[in-house]
């Protein structure tokens, strides 16, 4: 429990520690691609921590990093297959990202700085942690971003095939400024995520941040 | 589509950094002086393209003729760690001097994802050799470009009087928000 809180707070990867950028900016324009993108992510850094923090002891540390990028870029090929046969049309909107986790600073820092030095279960237990936190922020920069710039809340609308439902919404009532289109394009995503993580320093953090 | 057109779209309306959020870490970690943006910028300019070429190559006549293209991710990103590698092992051959003032921005150049994702776009654009290269050229330079503007904005942060809670990554997003909606007026979004 103290890792999940942990994870989502001290060590939130997205707002604390400016990690794993690339996707927070660029698949946070839907709720729904927010959070799958989110799950990819955890499922990658649950069983590359448990394959790293498995054989730390054999790995030699000259040739740890190419070790621990191939065992990623393992697992994500293992997700682009079962992405590309079971959500197509998702497969197509995140495309390259998903290729990315192989690069993704959050799941290589982590192997390297954590799970190289520590036995299994503390490893699976902060990659939930960590996971879950990236998740949560994705959540988070996607609530806002889709509902400001599109006006929609799209939870289920792609996974549909496998779920059977859909489940989009309208939230905002009908105004003149909203939808504002703004939020929906790269601008927003950066402005969005920068008065996140301002609002973040300033009332979850509680000032500890500004320190350095 | 002529690559003319491929060269500059990838400069200015399909910037890596500003429109595909490609290499963040590098842009926000390294843009601190104007020096050091520059080293970065010729370091991927270089990496970026040959990489390309050759990840180009390798899934046109390697990949693609043996049916294992799912193994595309793998193979690209142990190219470019090759790459980065071998560029290494010759600049520190002929050039200790330049070895040492890249430093670590080298090495990490691996890990940086605007190379991989460019890799990976040229293959899911279906460029042609010629575009493959005009595209890797364009993305690279707008790189640079993008981080060195940045970089200049960034020297400016310490005079001025910043909310606490804004400095250092808020601060910049706001600030790459605003570079966007700049660019956007001139690509009519």
């Amino acid at each position: 429990m103290k890792t999940i809180i942990n994870g989502l707070k001290d060590e939130n990867p997205v707002f604390a520690l400016g990690l794993g950028l690339c996707p927070a900016l660029a698949v946070t324009t839907k709720f729904e691609n927010a959070y799958i993108m989110g799950l990819c992510v955890l499922f990658i850094l649950l069983f590359s921590s448990l394959i790293t923090s498995l054989f730390r002891k054999i790995i030699p540390p000259s040739i740890q990093m190419p070790t621990f990028i191939v065992i990623i870029a393992t697992f994500v090929t293992i997700l682009e297959m079962f992405l590309s046969t079971y959500l197509k049309d998702l497969y197509y909107i995140l495309n390259v990202y998903i290729a990315l986790i192989v690069v993704n600073c959050i799941v290589l820092g982590r192997c390297i700085s954590f799970y190289s030095k520590n036995d299994v279960l503390t490893s699976l237990k902060d990659a939930v942690g960590i996971g879950l936190g990236f998740m949560v922020s994705l959540m988070f920069i996607a609530f806002f971003r889709e509902i400001l710039g599109s006006n929609t809340l799209t939870i289920m609308d792609a996974t549909s095939s496998i779920t059977g439902y859909k489940a989009v919404y309208k939230i905002l009532p009908n105004m003149k400024i909203f939808p504002l289109s703004l939020f929906a394009t790269p601008a927003g995503a950066f402005i969005t995520i920068g008065i996140l993580m301002g609002l973040f320093n300033r009332f979850i953090k509680g000032g500890k941040h500004g320190s350095n | 589509m002529g690559l003319i057109s491929i060269f500059t779209s990838a400069i200015l309306t399909q910037n890596i950094i500003l429109t595909r959020f490609l290499g963040l870490c590098s842009f926000f970690g390294t843009s601190k002086s104007e020096k050091k943006a520059l080293l970065m910028g010729g370091c991927v300019t270089f990496v970026m393209l040959i990489s390309s070429i050759i990840c180009y190559l390798v899934y046109h006549f390697v990949l693609k003729p043996y049916d294992i293209i799912y193994l595309r991710t793998i193979s690209f990103i142990l190219i470019i760690a090759i790459m980065v590698e071998l560029i290494e092992l010759i600049l520190k051959k002929i050039n200790p001097t330049l070895n040492d003032s890249l430093g670590i921005y080298l090495p990490l150049l691996t890990t940086n994802c605007a190379i991989l994702g460019v890799c990976l776009l040229n293959i899911n654009n279906a460029y042609s050799f010629m575009e493959t290269i005009a595209f890797a050229l364009g993305s690279s330079i707008g790189f640079t470009v993008v981080i060195y503007i940045f970089s200049t904005i960034q020297t400016r942060f310490e005079k001025i009087n910043i909310p606490k809670c804004l400095k250092g990554y808020p601060i910049s997003f706001i600030t790459a928000g605003l570079m966007v909606l700049v660019l956007s007026r001139y690509i009519g979004v």
